[in-house]
């Protein structure tokens, strides 16, 4: 077999390489070594995007596994595997991000059997494990048709409405948990960002986030695999996605009422610049473009819309876990280049990962016909690399 | 009954005896060095500071209802009977929730450690147990930090601003400080001035409480919500199979009266 380098196979590349050595940097010379944290920093971009951002990314899986179990959305069933898969992939690498944050990653366990169930940390490293268990069984289904096991996927079948709502559950509870992490800093949390209400923010942006990231992937999958747009499930997320921007949003716009901080948000400051930043990528421009029918109607539009409000609430995360503790602290923090570096060696195995589980597994079944001749597999196969970046999740 | 330091500014020397002696006890690294760092770190769990010829010391406040404790997955961290606030190193995963939760800043991190652990004064308690005092209490030239039980070290200190309403701000940095902590200050500077986080910000609710109202939910949540989305479920399926079913009716009732 030839093997061809591309761009895309050379970045790929490039990037591993960097993570490998961070990697040994991380484990062999210590956080300190690797990262920008400090006493008054003690997390950082790790636990920002990696954490944060990773598992806001990942709701995709429930969202669609909502739509479609619980409220029967029958049109959203082609995008189940795909979206239940991205989660999958987000939170194990979830994990692996965890591993490296993590000062002493090889007592990791610890959380099994020294239990603190007053602790926030304890809800969200159970939450972790017993989640990425059940998409684990959620995304088993794939491997048995592949193999063409009938009878496992008889026994996941029967177990299949306990792992739906279950599911659910756990991520009702791990995505609001992110947000009461931050209620115990009511004192070094800026109160733009500290509210009494960040659980349900937290919630609440997944859901909207979960909706974008399915049309943003949707779309970006179809572009790399060369299938055709389901613009109906398109139509339908977007139409969601719009309900979900506007409840958030008011619920945001309540919060700040409530707390006498409307005044205090227009005025030009540090934090007020990244507010506006989050603000107005999250809502104001998503929700303006969702209001035009044309774009509604149009998978670009909806693309951009998605894409644009995902950004807006990465920043929100960024604000949350970065930004809003520099005034307490009195000094900014800038992550070090190997802690990039990690992150986006996470990202790479995540859209790595992604590629090989559409390629060997009826993920897009009704696709399997399509891949026909292989010069065109191959063509496939790089244009997917493109694509996949984000679908990682993480 | 829980123990306590009591430091009072307006008697401290300067002499950083406390430092030396807390280096001692926990088997750190102190010389000239160390003792010029103005800050608290990982080897150096307690720090006097100067400012205008006037001196403020810095530690783990011990608090009675600590954040620290509360928010550790694994409960490494715990307040004993007597008072301290301590750390057992074989539990932390090493989250370092404990740092960001913490509203006086004192848990500080071995980022160089290739096994890292967190680190901070942790009130002597093998000392405490034998009923010794603190390291640094016991050091103490000029009684500037002085160990005992807190109700009676809160008394004194009372004392004290009632005989010497001049010299001090009539207040104890820790009485009430998000509920109560085991190290109470009295000086004639507020605390702030030196980096202590303002009283009025840290109001008097212990900080475990803020993640505990939502905490405390949770028992309750499990149970409700899963019925709500069972429910949801078992409705939106049972609707097809009654809708499967009538068409399964219809289709004999039309194939027999054909």
């Amino acid at each position: 077999m030839k093997i061809q380098v591309t761009f895309w196979k050379g970045v790929f590349l490039v990037i591993m390489a960097l993570g490998l050595y961070s990697t040994y940097v991380r484990y062999f010379r210590g956080l300190g070594a690797i990262s920008n944290m400090t006493d008054q920093f003690p997390w950082g971009f790790w636990i920002g995007f990696d954490c944060l951002c990773g598992v806001m990314l990942a709701a995709g899986g429930f969202c669609i596994v909502g739509a479609v179990y619980l409220f029967n959305v029958e049109r959203l069933h082609s995008i189940v595997r795909p979206a239940v898969l991205t989660a999958f992939l987000g939170y194990l690498l979830f994990i692996v991000g965890l591993l490296f944050d993590l000062g002493r990653p090889w007592y990791i366990w610890h959380q099994l059997i020294y239990m603190n169930p007053h602790s926030v940390m304890f809800e969200v490293g159970m939450c972790v494990m017993t989640y990425t268990t059940v998409l684990f069984f959620e995304f088993l289904p794939n491997v048995f048709e592949r193999f063409n096991l009938q009878a496992p996927i008889k026994w996941i079948k029967e177990i299949y409405p306990v792992l739906i709502v279950v599911g659910i559950l756990l991520s009702t509870l791990h995505q609001s948990s992110l947000g009461s992490l931050y209620l115990i800093m009511p004192t070094k949390l800026h109160p733009f960002w500290y509210s009494p209400a960040l659980p349900f923010f937290f919630f609440g942006s997944a859901v909207a986030v979960g909706l974008a990231m399915t049309i943003f992937e949707s779309t970006q999958s179809s572009r790399a695999l060369g299938r055709q747009l389901e613009l109906p499930v398109l139509v339908t997320l977007g139409g969601a996605l719009l309900v979900a921007l506007w409840v958030n949003a008011l619920l945001r716009f309540e919060d700040f009422w409530h707390r006498g901080l409307l005044g205090q948000i227009v005025k030009p400051s540090y934090e007020a610049y990244f507010l506006w930043a989050e603000l107005l990528m999250a809502f104001v421009i998503p929700i303006t473009l969702l209001s035009f029918k044309k774009v509604r109607l149009s998978p670009n539009g909806l693309y951009w819309a998605s894409v644009i409000s995902l950004l807006g609430f990465i920043t929100n995360r960024l604000n949350v876990g970065i930004i809003g503790f520099e005034t307490y602290v009195g000094h900014h923090y800038l992550p070090k280049w190997t802690e990039f570096s990690v992150t986006l060696m996470i990202i790479a195995m995540g859209f790595a990962l992604f590629g090989v589980a559409v390629k060997y597994l009826p993920i897009f079944p009704d696709e399997e016909h399509a891949v026909e001749p292989l010069v065109r597999e191959e063509r496939v196969r790089i244009d997917a690399v493109p694509a996949l970046v984000e679908h990682a999740g993480d | 009954m829980s123990k306590a330091l009591l430091y009072d500014a307006t008697m401290c020397i300067g002499c950083k005896q406390c430092e030396q002696a807390c280096a001692t006890q926990n088997k750190l690294p102190y010389d000239d060095a160390v003792a010029a760092e103005p800050v608290q770190s990982e080897h150096k769990f307690t720090v006097v500071l100067t400012k205008d010829d006037k001196f403020m010391r810095r530690l783990c406040m011990h608090c009675e209802k600590p954040a620290c404790a509360s928010v550790c997955p694994v409960g490494a961290l715990h307040k004993t009977k007597e008072g301290p606030v301590v750390y057992d190193v074989w539990k932390c995963i090493g989250c370092r929730y404990c740092m960001v939760a913490c509203a006086f800043g004192q848990p500080k991190y071995e980022w160089q450690s290739l096994n890292p652990c967190v680190r901070k004064c942790i009130m002597c308690p093998d000392r405490i147990v034998a009923g010794k005092q603190t390291a640094c209490a016991e050091i103490c030239p000029t009684g500037a930090t002085k160990f005992g039980d807190r109700d009676d070290l809160v008394k004194e200190a009372q004392e004290r601003i009632r005989l010497n309403p001049s010299t001090y701000v009539p207040r104890i940095y820790g009485l009430n400080e998000v509920g109560g902590t085991c190290v109470l200050i009295l000086s004639s500077v507020n605390p702030e001035k030196y980096g202590y986080p303002s009283a009025t910000k840290l109001g008097e609710t212990p900080m475990p409480e803020y993640t505990g109202r939502v905490m405390e939910r949770i028992p309750d949540f499990i149970p409700v919500w899963s019925l709500v989305l069972g429910g949801i479920y078992w409705i939106s399926h049972r609707r097809d199979e009654v809708a499967a079913v009538e068409a399964e009716e219809r289709k004999k009732k039309n194939g027999s009266s054909r």
